[in-house]
C-alpha cells in the first residue's frame, strides 16, 4: 500500500486531527475538573465564525484569532455558570448550547454577510515553513508547512500535560473532578476550579474553530464544525482523558479522514474506514484493553458546603 | 389536574422568554419582530397546506421525540436517536423496494415493524448492555452508534449494495404497495401523522398503565428502591433503550416510506437532536411530546416563510430553541423568577 | 498549665434536636481522650465544632489559650487542629504524596516531587508512620489509607489529632498498630481525642474518657479509675424504660433459622461473622447494637440484597439462602428497609403506586401486563384509612408526605399481608412520638398474629419495649441473646460496646 508512503497522507492526518485534538484537548481539562462539556461543539462554530468577522472587521487575522478566542471563553463561562454554579444538567445544557450556537452563527451570517457568504478577502492566519525541517525528504512534507494554529497546538499540548500532571494547580484541578468533598476540606474552591478547567475547554475550542474558519480556510458556512466537538469528546475518552492520549486519539480519527479522502473512488473502504474510529471508542469505553475511567466526579453537580 | 399546571410553568415560560430574547436579537439586526413572529405563524398554520406541512414536519419528531422520552423515563440519555433514525430509515426503504408483490397491509407493516426492530437493535444490544453491564456511559455509546449509522448509510449509497443503478448516491425508489400515501394534495403530509398519533397513545399506555412501564418508571426515578422492591435493573436498562430505539427506527421507515420514498445520501436528519428538545420541553410526557413536537416543526415550517416575507433568516428558529432548552435546564433561573414575582401560597409540607 | 483544649458549655441547637446541651471538654497536651456515647449523643457534632466545621450557638471553645471563632476547617488547621473522619477524605487515584500535600502543595507553580516526597517521609519517620510516597491510595489496606489521612494532620502540624470511630474500618491487627501510634503521639506531645462506642478499647488506650447521652456531657473519668461497667451505665443512662402493654408471650415454631451467616463486603473486611439465630412464631426478636456493627449487612443479606460469604438461612424448614429478593417476597417475607426515602419508595411515585411497588404484576393488579388502576386505587383507599396515612390523597406523590407517613406507606405495603416474617429496620426514625407509638401497636399486632418479627434498631428504648428476646450484635457477631423483660440497659449496653460480662452471673434462660 505504497499510499501509507505518501508524506500528503500524513501531513493531511495532522491537519485533520488538529479541530479534534484542540477541543479533546480542552475538553481533558473540563472534565478532569468534573464538568462535562458537551457544548464544545457550540462553542467551536461560534469562535469560528467570531474569527471570520474580527478578522475581516479588522483586517488581521491574529485580532480574528483573539476575537474567537474571547468569545469562545465568554461562551464557556456561561455554560460553567449554569452548570457549576446553577447545577443545571450538564449534558441538556451542553446541547442547548450547540443548538443555539448553530442557530446564531448561521443567522448572523445571513444577517451580516447575505447569502454570498462571508467576504472572500477575510484575511487567514499564516501558514509556516520550518526552515531546516522542509529540506528533509519525507519529514519535511508531513511536519512542514501547516498552519501556524497546528504548530500552536503542539506546543500547547506540551504545556497541557506538564500543566495537568505537574503542577500545584493542576493537582488541585484532578482532586476536584476525582472527590470534589475532599478537595474542599482541603481548603480548595472547587467552584473556581471547575469554572478554569471550563474556560480553558471554551479556550482550546475557539483555537479549534477559529482553525476552520481562518486557518484551513477563509470563510464561515453554516455548522461547519460538522460534529468534531462531539469527536473530540470520544477522543478524549478514547485517550483516558489525558492530553497525550487524547492527541493520539485525535490524529487517528484524522488518519481515518485522511485516509478516506485518498481512497475517493472505492466507496467501500472509505466508509468503514470512517466508521473505526467510533467502533474503537465504544470498545475503549466498554473496558477493552484496559478500563478507560472518568474522573471520578465527572458530570455530577457539587454543591460547597460553605 | 393542579399537578399538571405546575409542571407546565417552567415549559411555557422558557418558551416565552426565549421569544423575548429573540425578539431582541432581531431588533439588534435590524429586524421587525412583530413581522418576523406573525411570518412565522402564518408559515407554520396559516393555511392549510402550511398546516399540513408543520403536522408533515411533526411526524418524525413525535416519533423520535417518543423515544428519547422512553429512555429519559427510564433516566437514561438516549443521544443517539439519530442513527437509530437511519437504521430504521435503511431497513424501511430496504423492505420498500426489495419486495415486489406483496399487498400494502403486508409490505407496509411488515417495514415498520422491521424498521423498529432494527433500531430497537441498535439501541438495545451495544449501548444498552455496555450500560447494564459495565456502565459505559450511553450519551457516548449513542452517539458513536450514531455515527456509525451514518457512515454505514454512506457505504450503502454510495456504489454500495443499495445504490439505485446510475450515478446518484441514492436507493431505488419503493414499490408502490409499500408507499404511505399523501393526505393532502402539494404537502409532505402522509398518513404517517396517524402513525405518529397512535404511537403516542400506545406509549403512554405502556408507560402508565402496563406492568413495565410501572418498572421503567420506577428504576429510572430511583434504582435502589426498585431492587429492593425485587424488579430487575440491569434488564430494564437494556429494555428501556431497546424501546426507545425502536421508535426512534420507526420515525426514519415512516418517513421514507410516506415522505421520501427513497434514501438520499445526506449527513444528518437533524431530527435526532431535536428529539431531545421535544422530549424534554414535553417533560418526557408522550402527549405532550405531541404537542412539543408540534411546536418545533412549527418553527421549522414558519421560518421558512419568515426567511421569505421578512428577511428574517430562518436559523433564528434555532436560536430560539436552544434558548428554550437552555432555560428548561437551568431551569432555577426561572424559579428565583418566580419566587420574585409571584406571590406564592407555598404549603409547606409538613416534616 | 492551662489545657491544650477547653470546652466550656458548647451548645448547639438543630431544627429538631439539640446535639448539644451545655458540654465540656478538657484535654491535657500529651492526652488520650476518648469520647464515648451511644448513636445521636452528639460526639460528631461536638467534633465538627472543634474542627470548625459547625458553629456554636453559645459557649466557648479555646486552644492553646486562644479563645477560638472559627470561619471554616481551615482555620482550625491553621490553629493546629486535625481530624481524621470516619469516611476517609481521600483520592484514590493520586498518590500518598498529592493526598498528603493538596492544598497546601510546596511553593511554587510546578508541583515539587522531590521536596514533597522529602516532607513526607521526614514527618513519617517523626512519628514513626511509616508510608511510601509514591504509592497510590487506592492500592493501600485501609490501616495505610488511616495512615494517610494522620499524616495530612501533622503534615499542618496538628498538636490535636481528633480520631472518628477511627477502628470501625481496620483488622484487630491494624487496630493494634494504631494504638501503638497513638501511644507513641501521645509521648511526644500530641493530644488526641478519639470518639469511640467500643468499651474495650476505651479501657486499653485511652487516658481520660468523657461519656456523652443525649447531648450533654454526663461524666469524664480517669480511664484507670473506672471500669467498663460503670462506663456503660454512663453511656446508656439508668432510665427506667415504660415498657408497652404487651399480650403473653407465646411462641410457636421456628419460623426463620439463620445458621452461621458470614458477610463479607466489597473491600473485603468481614462484617458478620459466623451469626446464627432462631425467630418464632408470635415473637418480636429485637437485633440492639450501635450502628456500624454489621446488622443492617445482616439484614440485606437474608433478604438477597447482599451476597453472603457462607452460612445458611432457613425458613420453616426450607432452605431459602440462594433465592433472589423477589422470591422472598413470594415466601411471605416483608421488608421494612432503614432509608425510607431511598430504598423503600420511589418519592416521585403516588402513594398509591407506592403501595403495589412489590405487587404491581401480580395477578392482584395486573392482567396480562396490564396495571387494573382501579383495584390499586382501591387497595390505596383501604390502606390509607387503615394505617391512618396523610393526606389522605393517595394520588400525592410520596415525596409530598411527612417522614411518618411515608414510613406508614412502607408499613401499610409490608404488613398489608401479614407476612410469615417480617424485618423491620429502624421503623421510627425521625418520626414523632404519635406516628412512633402507632408503628409499635401495629408491630405489637403482627406479632399476635402469629407473624415472626426481627427487629432492628439503634433506639435501645424501641427495643427493650417491643422485643420478646433481644440479640446484641458487636463487630459483626451476636454477643448474646437476652430474654426481653429482664434484660436490663446496662447488661444490654455492656454488650453492645463489645464487653462480654460473666455468664455465670445472669439467670440461665
Amino acid at each position: 500500500m505504497d499510499i501509507l508512503l505518501n508524506p500528503q497522507l500524513w501531513a493531511a492526518t495532522l491537519a485533520m486531527a488538529t479541530p479534534l485534538a484542540l477541543p479533546a484537548l480542552g475538553g481533558t481539562f473540563s472534565e478532569r475538573s468534573g464538568v462535562v462539556n458537551i457544548a464544545m461543539e457550540g462553542i467551536m462554530l461560534i469562535a469560528a465564525f467570531f474569527a471570520v468577522v474580527f478578522s475581516y472587521l479588522t483586517g488581521n487575522a491574529w485580532m480574528g484569532l483573539l476575537g474567537a478566542i474571547i468569545v469562545g471563553i465568554i461562551t464557556a463561562l456561561i455554560f460553567a455558570w449554569a452548570a457549576v454554579s446553577l447545577t443545571a444538567d450538564q449534558i441538556i445544557l451542553g446541547m442547548a448550547i450547540n443548538i443555539f450556537a448553530s442557530g446564531i452563527t448561521a443567522y448572523l451570517l445571513n444577517t451580516m454577510y447575505g447569502f454570498t457568504g462571508t467576504p472572500t478577502s477575510t484575511p487567514m492566519l499564516p501558514t509556516v515553513d520550518i526552515p531546516v525541517l522542509d529540506r528533509i525528504p519525507f519529514l519535511g512534507g508531513v511536519l512542514s508547512g501547516h498552519s501556524v494554529i497546528v504548530y500552536l497546538m503542539l506546543i500547547l499540548l506540551i504545556l497541557a500535560d506538564y500543566f495537568l500532571f505537574h503542577t500545584n494547580l493542576g493537582l488541585r484541578i484532578r482532586a476536584v473532578g476525582e472527590n470534589p468533598e475532599a478537595a474542599e476540606t482541603a481548603g480548595i474552591d472547587v467552584i473556581k476550579l471547575r469554572y478554569l478547567g471550563v474556560g480553558l475547554s471554551g479556550f482550546f475550542s475557539a483555537l479549534g474553530g477559529a482553525y476552520l474558519s481562518i486557518a484551513a480556510l477563509n470563510s464561515f458556512s453554516p455548522d461547519m464544525t460538522n460534529g468534531r466537538g462531539y469527536i473530540a469528546l470520544a477522543a478524549m475518552i478514547f485517550g483516558k482523558w489525558t492530553p497525550f492520549g487524547s492527541f493520539g486519539a485525535a490524529l487517528l480519527f484524522g488518519f481515518a479522514t485522511a485516509l478516506s479522502m485518498q481512497l475517493q473512488n472505492t466507496a467501500f473502504s472509505k466508509n468503514i474506514i470512517m466508521m473505526l474510529p467510533y467502533i474503537l471508542t465504544i470498545l475503549a469505553l466498554v473496558g477493552v484493553g484496559g478500563k478507560s475511567v472518568a474522573p471520578a466526579a465527572d458530570g455530577i453537580p457539587y454543591t460547597p458546603k460553605k | 389536574m393542579k399537578n399538571a399546571i405546575k409542571e407546565l410553568y417552567v415549559p411555557v415560560l422558557s418558551v416565552i422568554i426565549a421569544i423575548i430574547i429573540g425578539s431582541i436579537i432581531m431588533i439588534i439586526t435590524g429586524f421587525n419582530p412583530i413581522t418576523a413572529y406573525v411570518s412565522l405563524f402564518i408559515g407554520a398554520f396559516g393555511s392549510v397546506n402550511n398546516i399540513a406541512n408543520t403536522l408533515a414536519n411533526s411526524v418524525p419528531l413525535i416519533l423520535t421525540g417518543l423515544g428519547v422520552a422512553i429512555s429519559f423515563r427510564a433516566g437514561l440519555f438516549n443521544i443517539g436517536a439519530e442513527g437509530q433514525y437511519w437504521i430504521g430509515a435503511i431497513v424501511g426503504v430496504w423492505i420498500g423496494y426489495h419486495f415486489q408483490g406483496l399487498p400494502w397491509y403486508i409490505h407496509i407493516p411488515f417495514a415498520l415493524v422491521a424498521a423498529m426492530i432494527a433500531g430497537g437493535l441498535w439501541a438495545g444490544i451495544i449501548p444498552g448492555f455496555a450500560k447494564a453491564y459495565t456502565g459505559a456511559h450511553e450519551v457516548i455509546t449513542t452517539m458513536m452508534m450514531s455515527y456509525i449509522a451514518i457512515y454505514f448509510s454512506h457505504f450503502l449509497l454510495e456504489f454500495g449494495p443499495m445504490m439505485e443503478k446510475g450515478s446518484i448516491p441514492q436507493s431505488p425508489k419503493i414499490q408502490a404497495s409499500a408507499v404511505i400515501p399523501f393526505m393532502v394534495k402539494n404537502t409532505q403530509l402522509s398518513y404517517g401523522i396517524f402513525i405518529a398519533l397512535i404511537a403516542a397513545a400506545f406509549v403512554y399506555w405502556l408507560m402508565f398503565k402496563t406492568t413495565w412501564g410501572f418498572e421503567m418508571r420506577a428504576v429510572g426515578l430511583n434504582q435502589r428502591a426498585s431492587k429492593y422492591a425485587g424488579m430487575n435493573v440491569p434488564f430494564n436498562i437494556v429494555l428501556s433503550l431497546g424501546l426507545s430505539g425502536m421508535f426512534a427506527g420507526l420515525a426514519g421507515a415512516v418517513q421514507m416510506l410516506g415522505v421520501q420514498h427513497r434514501l438520499y445520501d445526506s449527513f444528518t436528519s437533524g431530527y435526532g437532536y431535536t428529539a431531545i428538545v421535544v422530549a424534554l420541553l414535553a417533560k418526557n410526557n408522550p402527549i405532550g411530546v405531541i404537542f412539543a413536537a408540534i411546536l418545533f416543526a412549527a418553527l421549522g415550517t414558519g421560518s421558512q416563510l419568515m426567511q421569505l416575507n421578512a428577511q428574517v433568516p430562518g436559523q433564528l428558529a434555532d436560536v430560539i430553541t436552544g434558548l428554550i432548552i437552555f432555560f428548561v435546564a437551568a431551569d432555577k433561573i426561572i424559579k428565583l423568577f418566580r419566587e420574585k414575582f409571584a406571590k406564592s401560597s407555598k404549603e409547606e409540607a409538613s416534616v | 498549665m492551662s489545657a491544650l483544649l477547653e470546652v466550656k458549655n458548647i451548645t448547639k441547637v438543630f431544627p429538631r434536636v439539640r446535639a448539644n446541651d451545655g458540654v465540656n471538654l478538657t484535654v491535657e497536651e500529651g492526652e488520650i481522650h476518648a469520647i464515648l456515647g451511644e448513636n445521636g449523643a452528639g460526639k460528631s457534632t461536638l467534633m465538627n465544632i472543634i474542627y470548625g466545621l459547625y458553629k456554636p450557638d453559645s459557649g466557648t471553645l479555646k486552644f492553646n489559650g486562644e479563645i477560638l471563632n472559627l470561619s471554616g476547617s481551615h482555620e482550625a488547621i491553621e490553629k493546629g487542629i486535625g481530624m481524621v473522619h470516619q469516611h476517609f477524605m481521600l483520592i484514590p487515584v493520586l498518590t500518598v504524596a498529592e493526598n498528603i500535600v493538596l492544598g497546601s502543595e510546596p511553593k511554587g507553580i510546578s508541583y515539587n516531587v522531590k521536596k514533597a516526597n522529602e516532607s513526607i517521609i521526614e514527618i513519617s519517620k517523626k512519628y514513626k508512620l511509616d508510608i511510601d510516597p509514591e504509592a497510590k491510595v487506592k492500592d493501600l489496606t485501609v490501616g495505610l489509607q488511616q495512615r494517610v489521612e494522620i499524616l495530612k494532620a501533622f503534615y499542618r502540624n496538628a498538636k490535636l489529632l481528633i480520631l472518628d470511630e477511627p477502628t470501625a474500618m481496620l483488622t484487630p491487627q491494624e487496630t493494634e498498630e494504631l494504638f501503638a501510634i497513638m501511644k507513641d503521639l501521645a509521648k511526644k506531645g500530641i493530644s488526641i481525642i478519639f470518639i469511640s462506642h467500643k468499651l474495650e478499647e476505651v479501657m486499653a488506650i485511652s487516658d481520660k474518657v468523657t461519656v456523652m447521652r443525649r447531648g450533654k456531657t454526663v461524666g469524664t473519668l480517669n480511664t484507670k479509675d473506672t471500669t467498663e461497667q460503670e462506663l456503660a451505665n454512663l453511656m446508656v443512662g439508668r432510665e427506667v424504660v415504660l415498657r408497652v402493654e404487651k399480650t403473653d408471650y407465646k411462641p410457636g415454631n421456628v419460623v426463620i433459622s439463620v445458621k452461621d451467616l458470614s458477610v463479607v463486603d466489597m473491600q473485603g473486611i468481614v462484617k458478620v461473622k459466623n451469626v446464627s439465630f432462631d425467630i418464632h412464631e408470635g415473637e418480636i426478636f429485637g437485633l440492639a447494637g450501635i450502628d456500624g456493627n454489621g446488622q443492617f449487612e445482616l439484614i440485606e443479606a437474608i433478604m438477597g440484597l447482599r451476597p453472603k460469604k457462607s452460612g445458611t438461612v432457613s425458613m420453616q424448614g426450607k432452605d431459602i439462602t440462594n433465592l433472589t429478593t423477589r422470591e422472598l417476597y413470594k415466601q411471605g417475607i416483608s421488608y421494612i428497609p432503614q432509608d425510607r426515602q431511598i430504598d423503600g419508595l420511589v418519592l416521585d411515585f403516588s402513594v398509591a403506586e407506592n403501595l403495589i411497588l412489590r405487587e404491581y404484576n401480580t395477578p392482584t393488579y395486573a392482567r396480562n401486563g396490564v396495571i387494573q388502576y382501579k383495584k390499586v386505587y382501591e387497595n390505596a383507599k383501604i390502606k390509607v384509612q387503615e394505617f391512618d396515612i396523610r393526606p389522605t390523597d393517595y394520588m400525592l406523590k410520596a415525596r409530598g408526605l411527612s417522614g411518618g407517613n411515608q414510613q406508614k406507606v412502607i408499613l401499610a405495603r409490608e404488613v398489608g399481608y401479614n407476612p410469615k416474617f417480617l424485618i423491620a429496620a429502624q421503623p421510627t426514625r425521625g418520626m414523632d412520638v404519635g406516628a412512633i407509638e402507632y408503628i409499635h401497636k401495629r408491630l405489637l399486632e403482627m406479632r399476635d398474629k402469629g407473624s415472626a418479627v426481627l427487629l432492628v434498631s439503634l433506639e435501645l428504648e424501641e427495643i427493650m419495649s417491643l422485643s420478646d428476646r433481644i440479640g446484641v450484635i458487636h463487630n459483626g457477631e451476636i454477643m448474646d441473646i437476652l430474654d426481653g423483660t429482664t434484660a436490663t440497659r446496662e447488661q444490654i449496653g455492656m454488650l453492645m460496646a463489645g464487653s462480654r460480662y460473666d455468664s455465670n452471673a445472669r439467670e440461665a434462660k
